[in-house]
């Protein structure tokens, strides 16, 4: 753990979707780092991250937005200014992930684009000097913390669950900070760790859709069932996730991705639908810690009844 | 050992300096220089400084006139220092050297200027250009005011030639210096020689076999009286200097003594593995061979290698030996053997170590490693030769014959997140595997292709008939490979995503079996066999070449040579033509009987050393060694290389070197800032 100043402790940075449809992130994220006695401080008046429609509209203001994070980030991370010090920030949704270093790599790298961030930084008293390590709680569990120490908290192993490990398209590209950009493994290493039978899954980097489900629903949808496609061929009894975004367009459209299917030879029946659950939720599971305190029962597309059937439950 | 015939009688004291009569010549280089400095401020204004006689610009300082002017100019005006502003000094310092020295001047009292490399080529501003042109040519001239008449330093020169790596470049050199008669140690860390090029089964683009153009080359390395042969061999240690090389060699243990065996290859019967179960490294893990083996068939030297990390007898000590039964009288087996070292002394080196393919791994999207079908082009070569593991079968893991197979180009080249070259051979060779493939197998051949490099002899034509064949011939990168199928007919294939561009779409193309045509890539140690040898090396790995067009095969180090591929990709034939070439630099060098080299050996003043023992161990030559009597280092300039590194290190200015001395160098940086 780099950031002596917080003496072990991570600063954590929720972004909206863990306040929101991703609340099930955030419970057991906070559940799962409390059990491995880890502490998370939340990231005191922390603002939107500048993801979706700021970035696609104007480049500079959404990185002015989580200039101000991260600035904020390296005050209440390194108080009284330690030299060569470096702040971990954690940031579990993918969107946030990549927003934040992407702007801390256009800062370092694109002079002008650094000045104009700082100028807006500064009407705010802030400033940003590059002392914060973007983190996402899979690099922190596995290479921080350490999968020796989490297999020796599990109380319930993951046996026999079959588990499609999905990463999505964000938190290895473009900034393959902890892992590959084509087959990242920190998370098949995690779930297998704690005893779940992680699933060949080649489409763990596709795209899920992001918000084309819902703008452009013909093709967002078509992505959607792909995936859960292959998962349920692969035999996977869950897919696990590290994005809200992802959980979100897999687990509400499995309906109409199966009733959409061009060769559609039958609509998935309730037997068929593929549960798509957090990581940090399987990982509770695993350390003993009650499904309701894991939200679990937030699930469109119910998780209980395939995890009791591995006896996981 | 050196000669010391040296004069120093001008000691670069102030009290000559009224004899100093300079002359400056700034070179137009065409418009070269011209084209941005103004040449003729430069010369006038160099004819306003001290010491400076004539100061003249000319179109083209190099040519027989430009040079005429100089020779002149010392005749009518009693010139006895000349600074020329022009190219880099490893262009024409010699030139102008020669041409002051037949006009009776001696040829160190001559300072190069670089005003093209250093001023014109890489400086946008004329104005600015001019200035700095003219702040260097005053500093030549406070430098040589103080330079003083030395005379090049002899050495003799050794016979013979080392030559490192046993592949098509370093048997081809090899064999032309033996035909020239000189005494060739020819090393290679394999059990065989042969190289990669003994790994293929035919040649592109005349698909002549592969074996059957190299064996009998490799055989009359065998043969070769003028050859010493040392396999299974490294060097690890280059000591002495140009002309005089001292090499260490380990010889690893073979378990088998060369001169004995006969090649019956009886105690690889008799071993007491019946069946091969040691991965085989020349079939790159395709094939199996036993703990004592030959690589192939047509192994240089035809004597086998014991494996000492799978024989039986040196990991548990109980074996029957049936091996050394089957050698019998012969007694060709000693299981003793140890590791030796071997000292050489030659006077050139060539470097001929090769290349490797890119491991694509390092781009998992391509499936390697993870898919079993997929294979680089490297196996497939071993798959299509007949002493191949598969008997020259293009069959798959599973033993079926693939119906359809995808060759994609550029894995590894090409690649900003990999290796940025073209590595020159891919497209050739993968147009020879396609034919293969589709001869042998009657499968579908697709070849996915950035851009098509054909520019060889015979090459664009073998494309031609590549597409009269029928090969689908896809302009397009692959962008993945997958097992995911999206219908029925990709169910158990893997599937190739590529955007067309000549069709302008996104294609998915289901096949069989994938072959990624793996560029090639330094070998993983060429950075510290360039340290080793003491030579350049690229940020990649390649070797560097002395000039890239007109001193290909020479490097910066003098007696050291360099053929095929450790020096950049290429083909067969342009590794071959390299190869004669460094055999026919080496075989120049070594027709001397002795070489003259810069004086430019350091000395020490016994009145200024105060014997701290600094520099004789830190010299690397061992050419210093302190009088404890006197209490002053000594250094003897026979076996000095004018390294600096005792200069830089004395703390009290005591050691200097010829041509660098401290006065020179400052009054030279004074030059540039005045």
């Amino acid at each position: 753990m780099s950031a002596t100043t917080l003496a072990g402790r991570y600063l954590y940075y929720p972004g909206c979707s863990l306040k929101g449809t991703g609340r099930a992130y955030e419970t057991s994220l906070l559940a799962v780092f409390r059990a491995l006695g880890v502490e998370l401080l939340e990231l005191d008046d922390w603002n939107c991250c500048g993801a979706t429609a700021y970035m696609s509209v104007d480049e500079v203001k959404a990185f002015a937005l989580s200039g101000r994070n991260l600035a904020l980030a390296e005050r209440q991370g390194l108080p009284d200014e330690a030299r060569g010090e470096q702040v971990d920030l954690i940031a579990p949704c993918s969107a946030c992930y990549l927003v934040l270093n992407k702007t801390q790599a256009y800062m370092r790298y694109y002079p002008q684009i650094g000045q104009r961030v700082s100028q807006a930084l500064q009407t705010a008293g802030l400033r940003y000097k590059g002392s914060v390590r973007i983190r996402h709680p899979l690099d922190v569990l596995v290479n921080d913390v350490g999968l020796d120490e989490i297999a020796l908290k599990v109380k319930t192993p993951l046996k026999g669950l079959k588990v499609a490990p999905y990463y999505g398209c964000q938190i290895v590209r473009p900034f393959a900070t902890f892992d590959d950009r084509h087959n990242p493994v920190t998370m098949d290493r995690l779930l297998g760790a704690v005893g779940a039978e992680v699933v060949d899954y080649p489409l763990k980097t596709s795209c899920c859709g992001g918000s084309l489900t819902g703008n452009l629903p013909k093709v967002g949808v078509t992505l959607v069932h792909a995936l859960l496609d292959e998962a349920r061929k692969r035999g996977a009894d869950v897919i696990a996730t590290v994005c809200p975004l992802c959980q979100f367009n897999l687990d509400a459209f499995q309906e109409r991705a199966g009733g959409r299917r061009t060769n559609d030879h039958h609509a998935p029946t309730a037997s068929q639908q593929l549960p798509v659950v957090y990581f940090t939720q399987l990982l509770g599971l695993a350390l003993g810690i009650p499904a309701r305190e894991l939200g679990l029962q937030a699930n469109i597309v119910p998780a209980e009844p395939a995890l009791a059937k591995r006896g996981v439950l | 050992m050196r000669d010391e015939g040296r004069s120093t009688a001008d000691d670069g004291t102030t009290s000559h300096l009224h004899s100093v009569r300079i002359g400056v010549y700034v070179c137009h280089c065409g418009t070269n220089i011209a084209g941005k400095v103004n040449v003729r401020a430069v010369a006038e204004y160099a004819g306003s400084l001290p010491g400076v006689v004539v100061s003249r610009d000319y179109k083209y300082m190099c040519a027989d006139p430009g040079q005429e002017l100089i020779k002149k100019d010392i005749r009518e005006l009693g010139l006895n220092r000349v600074v020329v502003a022009s190219c880099s000094p490893h262009l024409h310092e010699e030139t102008f050297r020669r041409a002051v020295a037949e006009a009776g001047v001696n040829p160190y009292l001559v300072q190069m200027v670089s005003i093209r490399e250093q001023v014109s080529w890489v400086t946008v501003d004329p104005d600015v250009a001019t200035a700095k042109a003219m702040d260097l040519v005053r500093a030549g001239i406070k430098r040589v005011t103080l330079h003083e008449e030395l005379e090049p330093v002899r050495y003799p020169v050794k016979p013979g030639v080392l030559v490192v790596g046993g592949g098509i470049a370093g048997i081809y050199a090899a064999l032309t210096l033996a035909n020239g008669g000189d005494h060739v140690y020819l090393v290679e860390r394999e059990p065989s020689i042969g190289g990669h090029m003994a790994m293929f089964d035919k040649t592109f683009p005349t698909l002549d076999c592969s074996a059957c153009i190299l064996t009998p080359k490799m055989t009359a390395v065998k043969g070769e009286p003028n050859i010493t042969l040392l396999t299974y061999s490294e060097v690890v240690e280059v000591g002495g200097y140009i002309g005089n090389f001292k090499v260490k060699v380990r010889r690893k243990p073979r378990y088998i003594i060369e001169d004995k065996c006969v090649g019956c290859y009886e105690c690889i019967e008799a071993c007491v593995y019946k069946e091969a179960k040691v991965s085989n490294e020349f079939d790159l893990g395709l094939g199996k061979r036993k703990p004592i083996y030959v690589p192939f068939p047509q192994a240089i030297p035809a004597v086998p290698v014991i494996d000492d990390e799978t024989c039986i007898w040196f990991k548990s000590g109980k074996c029957p030996r049936g091996c050394i039964k089957a050698c019998g009288d012969r007694d060709a087996i000693d299981l003793d053997q140890k590791a030796e070292i071997l000292e050489l002394e030659v006077g050139a080196i060539i470097l001929a170590t090769g290349f490797q393919t890119f491991d694509p791994r390092r781009l998992p999207l391509y499936g390697y490693g993870s898919y079993p079908n997929v294979y680089t082009a490297l196996e497939v070569e071993r798959l299509v030769n007949a002493s191949g593991p598969t008997n020259g079968e293009i069959v798959m893991r599973d033993g079926a014959r693939p119906k359809s197979v995808g060759i994609i180009h550029c894995i590894g080249s090409r690649d900003e997140k990999t290796n940025r070259w073209c590595s020159r051979v891919c497209c050739m060779y993968s147009l020879k595997l396609a034919h293969l493939v589709k001869e042998r197998t009657q499968a579908e051949v697709f070849n996915f292709y950035i851009d098509m490099r054909t520019p060889g002899k015979g090459f664009e034509e073998f494309y031609d008939k590549l597409l009269e064949e029928g090969v689908h011939l896809i302009r397009g990168k692959v962008g993945e490979v997958t097992d995911v199928a999206r219908i029925p007919e990709e169910e158990g294939k893997l599937v190739l995503t590529v955007e067309d561009t000549l069709l302008g779409m996104v294609r998915r193309i289901p096949v069989d079996m994938v072959i990624l045509a793996v560029g090639l890539e330094p070998r993983h140690d060429a950075h510290a066999v360039s340290q080793l040898f003491n030579i350049g090396c690229s940020n990649a790995g390649w070797f560097t070449e002395r000039h890239p067009k007109l001193a290909p095969v020479s490097t910066m180090s003098g007696g050291i040579f360099l053929a095929g591929a450790c020096q950049g990709p290429k083909d067969i034939p342009d590794t071959v033509a390299q190869a004669g070439a460094a055999a026919a630099e080496a075989l120049t060098f070594l027709s001397h009987p002795y070489i003259d080299a810069e004086p430019n050996t350091a000395y020490i003043d016994p009145a200024l050393c105060s014997g701290c023992h600094i520099c004789p161990g830190l010299c690397p030559y061992s050419a210093i060694h302190v009088d404890e009597q006197e209490k002053v280092a000594v250094l003897s300039g026979a076996l000095c290389q004018g390294c600096g590194v005792c200069v830089a290190a004395c703390p009290s200015g005591a050691a200097q070197q010829y041509l660098f001395r401290d006065e020179q160098l400052y009054a030279e940086i004074e030059g540039v800032l005045a």
